[in-house]
């Protein structure tokens, strides 16, 4: 890999429109477009300044805030605990993983082990949320591509069947404040670990007529392939993570390179991409899926019995010592990571949120540049924002 | 008015009796077109009530338009933040009259979860007037469908003359509602006064 | 990876004249941080992307943190004569420490997956001094990170591209994640306050008449 001598500059500047030399009136005449923040194929309330040229891409810059809701701020007024089911909220699809990267902090600012029990409920229902994450994001990006209907309808049918387990888990569909500083909040109901050996067995079925439906499609392959391309230093240099990361080829998963949890007692590969295109992502998060079921066939395999919180936790008056500590977990998105600076207080002195959905988004506009405004839309699609992570 | 039994009396024989205010709201009430518009977490369920395991089409709202210009009901699934609120209420004042609005979930009630936050609008009623509130962080969508019967009852009831006519029947009543602008602290006004009275605490 | 002491002796070779500080943690966490100093950072950083040992081309997470003017009290123990007997005593001690604000930057290491690496920039004060070196040009990654400290911190950063705020709207003119910000006082107030909350609730009702 060679060595980048400066990161692909990101630009502030103004377009000229471009005139042929004969001069046809059409053109020279530039279109501004403001795409959201109600928009249907924005995920939510993020908008994009697009400048165009006709159909082609000549700038585009993201507009965020829309949904700012000042987790930070408030969360550095709530004791610790307190923030817990506000990480829920930041990326409403994987509530369970958001609280893993946030315990998994706050056990590093304060030192506390985890049982073995918990650390196998961790595992299985991040992997659960990461299954039903890529399967409603790939029916998203199908969605954005016209295909209304159909995939997303099937994705969500087995998005269904996991939020019910985790209805039963924790009681809640979506906004699960599962996990503790050194543990999980209750344990497994009786019966479940069989209802996720059922979904899990049955999951890999849905995904073979899923593919087989979509894979091969001619308008999927001609609106995904070479669309979007993301070159791999630039990939690097601007901090993306996750499934997009890995298109581009670069083999970098937290789970492998952390090992936090106990991800290293479990086979598992990486899917990495060749092109970094939307074709690529798309594949890749499929093939992920298919990485998650074997951990998770894995895991349900033994999961020990003891306790499921550390004994040492204190849930009241939780107050870590003086210093900092940064923790980090490959969620569904990317590298999630929560910063904590304790001044010995009940709440912490400074906390941050380093969301994926965000600085995966850096690089949209140099994604995106030169290409029709659709692809543009197909980009987004396939970066896999939720907005109260890319806003907070 | 006709004697309701001998209104099913005669519907029994193949007769139907109606009058044109029955027939109107019947009409529009299984007919609500929501504006598909989702600002956060809630609207995800909003999404979830719409797919295959909660159907909202058996209640005649799956036609989910993205253009506010065919929408008869604007769901505000989710936190409205200041530097939303002046789109949220564009968007109402560009929706044709009949209009309604849920307000779903604790954040579109009254900022919820987030409600000490600065840029939270601490509740959409503030700046539009809301015909259904739906509590929940979220609410289920059980809870979305109930909240959509609630307001199909409610048209049914409403009354085509008189004074308790709704607003889209009477040519005094406003249609659109004053847009708040972006100030250097807050958005002005952060409230309408004329829909919302800050609340009295009585201890 | 090499330990933090290395690596600040190799970037003290590297760029004659940089002032670089380890500033110890004592969290279990163990993440002890390098503070740079602004004249050099720019040339620090390049270092730390480009040499064959560290390559930390990944520029994780950016952030701000603020410190409004305090006192330290440190107290040390000294033997004092009182009435004719030795005795140990606190003796508390008061320094003044001027406010500033801080970037943080978490860096690690695609290529050799090593990290992490935690340096910190300060300004000079809270308030005119504010100015800190972009590192936009070293990690992209910093991008929309470094505009969200300016959103909502106030630090500005020389040498950004494109420094706007990002979060709130442009005609927003304070800086809500200081600690010394308050918000506007719009919000109804639970039937049952305590703590902070019922002292703001106080406020507000003396300001606004309620009750
Ligand atoms: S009410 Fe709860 S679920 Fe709904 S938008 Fe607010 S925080 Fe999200």
């Amino acid at each position: 890999m060679s060595v980048a001598t400066e990161s692909p500059a990101p630009r502030n500047y103004e377009v000229v429109p471009k005139t042929s030399p004969e001069g046809s009136e059409l053109d020279g005449e530039l279109l501004e477009v403001a795409m959201g923040p109600q928009h249907p194929s924005t995920h939510g309330v993020f908008r994009m300044d697009v400048v165009l040229d006709g159909e082609t891409v000549v700038k585009l810059k993201p507009v965020f805030g829309y949904l700012h809701r000042n987790h930070e701020k408030i969360a550095e007024n709530t004791s610790y605990l307190g923030s817990m089911p506000y990480t829920d909220r930041l990326d409403y699809f994987c509530s369970l993983t958001n609280n893993w990267a946030y315990a998994l902090a706050v056990e590093k600012l304060a030192g506390l082990q985890v049982p073995e029990r918990a650390e196998f409920i961790r595992v299985i229902t991040a992997e659960l949320t990461r299954l039903q994450n890529h399967t409603s994001v790939c029916g998203f990006l199908l969605q954005d591509m016209g295909a209304l209907g159909t995939p997303l309808m099937y994705a969500f049918r087995e998005r269904e069947k996991i939020l019910d387990l985790f209805e039963s888990l924790t009681g809640a569909r979506m906004m699960c404040n599962y996990m503790r500083f050194g543990g999980c909040r209750c344990d497994l109901p009786p019966g479940w670990l069989d209802r996720v050996r059922k979904i899990v067995g049955d999951f890999p079925q849905f995904l073979d007529s899923y593919e087989a439906l979509l894979n091969t499609n001619e308008i999927l392959l001609a609106r995904t392939q070479g669309v979007g391309r993301l070159p791999r230093e630039l990939a690097i240099s601007a901090g993306v993570t996750g499934p997009m990361l890995r298109a581009c080829g670069v083999d970098y998963d937290i789970r492998k390179v952390d090992h936090y949890g106990i991800y290293d007692r479990f086979e598992f590969r990486i899917p990495l991409g060749e092109q970094g295109d939307v074709y690529d992502r798309y594949m890749i998060r499929l093939l992920e899926i298919r990485e998650s079921l074997k951990i998770l066939q894995q895991a349900l395999k033994e999961v020990p019995g003891g306790p499921i919180i550390d004994p040492k936790a204190k849930l009241r008056s939780f107050r870590p010592k003086v210093g900092e500590a940064y923790g980090r977990i490959e969620g569904p998105k990317g590298e999630l990571g929560f910063y904590l600076i304790s001044d010995g207080s009940p709440n912490p002195y400074r906390y941050r949120v380093r969301p994926p959905s965000l600085i995966n988004l850096t690089i949209l506009e140099d994604m995106c540049l030169g290409q029709s405004v659709a692809d543009a839309v197909v980009t987004l699609g396939s970066v896999d924002i939720v907005l109260g992570e890319v806003d907070r | 008015m006709i004697e309701e039994g001998l209104k099913n009396e005669l519907a029994k024989q193949g007769v139907v009796l109606t009058t044109l205010q029955e027939l109107y709201n019947w009409g529009r009430g299984n007919s609500v077109w929501p504006l598909s518009f989702g600002l956060a977490c809630c609207a995800i369920e909003m999404m979830a009530a719409s797919m295959a395991k909660w159907d909202i089409a058996r209640f005649g709202s799956e036609v989910f338009r993205p253009s506010p210009r065919q929408a008869d009901l604007m769901i505000v699934a989710g936190t409205v933040t200041k530097k939303m609120a002046p789109q949220v209420v564009r968007l109402y004042n560009q929706m044709p009259e009949p209009k309604y609005v849920i307000a779903m979930g604790a954040c579109a009630i009254s900022g919820g979860p987030f409600k000490q936050g600065y840029n939270v609008l601490k509740g959409i009623d503030r700046l539009l007037p809301v015909d259904i509130h739906i509590p929940g962080c979220p609410p289920r969508p059980e809870a979305l469908l109930h909240a959509l019967i609630t307001l199909q009852k409610k048209i049914e009831i409403e009354a085509l003359t008189g004074p308790n006519r709704p607003r889209h029947l009477d040519a005094d009543a406003p249609s659109e509602f004053p847009v708040p602008q972006f100030g250097e602290h807050d958005i002005v006004p952060a409230m309408n006064p004329l829909l919302w009275k800050p609340t009295q605490v009585v201890r | 990876m090499e330990s933090l002491e290395q690596i600040k002796i190799r970037l003290e070779a590297a760029v004659p004249g940089a002032k670089l500080e380890i500033l110890p943690n004592e969290s279990p966490s163990g993440q002890h941080s390098l503070l740079l100093d602004n004249a050099h950072a720019v040339a620090l950083a390049r270092f730390l992307r480009d040499d064959a040992q560290l390559r930390f081309d990944y520029c994780s997470n950016m952030t701000g943190v603020d410190w409004p003017d305090t006192e330290i009290t440190s107290k040390v123990k000294v033997k004092k004569v009182i009435d004719g007997v030795e005795k140990e005593v606190d003796e508390v001690t008061k320094t003044a420490r001027p406010g500033f604000l801080e970037g943080v930057y978490h860096l690690y290491s695609m290529a050799m997956k090593h990290g992490p690496l935690i340096l910190r920039l300060r300004t000079g004060n809270r308030k005119d001094q504010v100015q800190l070196p972009s590192f936009t040009p070293v990690w992209r990654s910093c991008e929309f990170q470094e505009r969200e400290v300016y959103d909502l911190f106030g630090v500005v950063f020389d040498g950004h591209p494109d420094l706007r705020r990002i979060l709130m709207w442009d005609e927003f003119r304070d800086h809500p994640m200081r600690k010394d910000y308050s918000e506007p006082d719009d919000y109804e107030y639970e039937p049952t306050p305590h703590d902070d909350v019922l002292e703001k609730s106080k406020r507000h009702q003396a300001a606004k008449g309620t009750l």
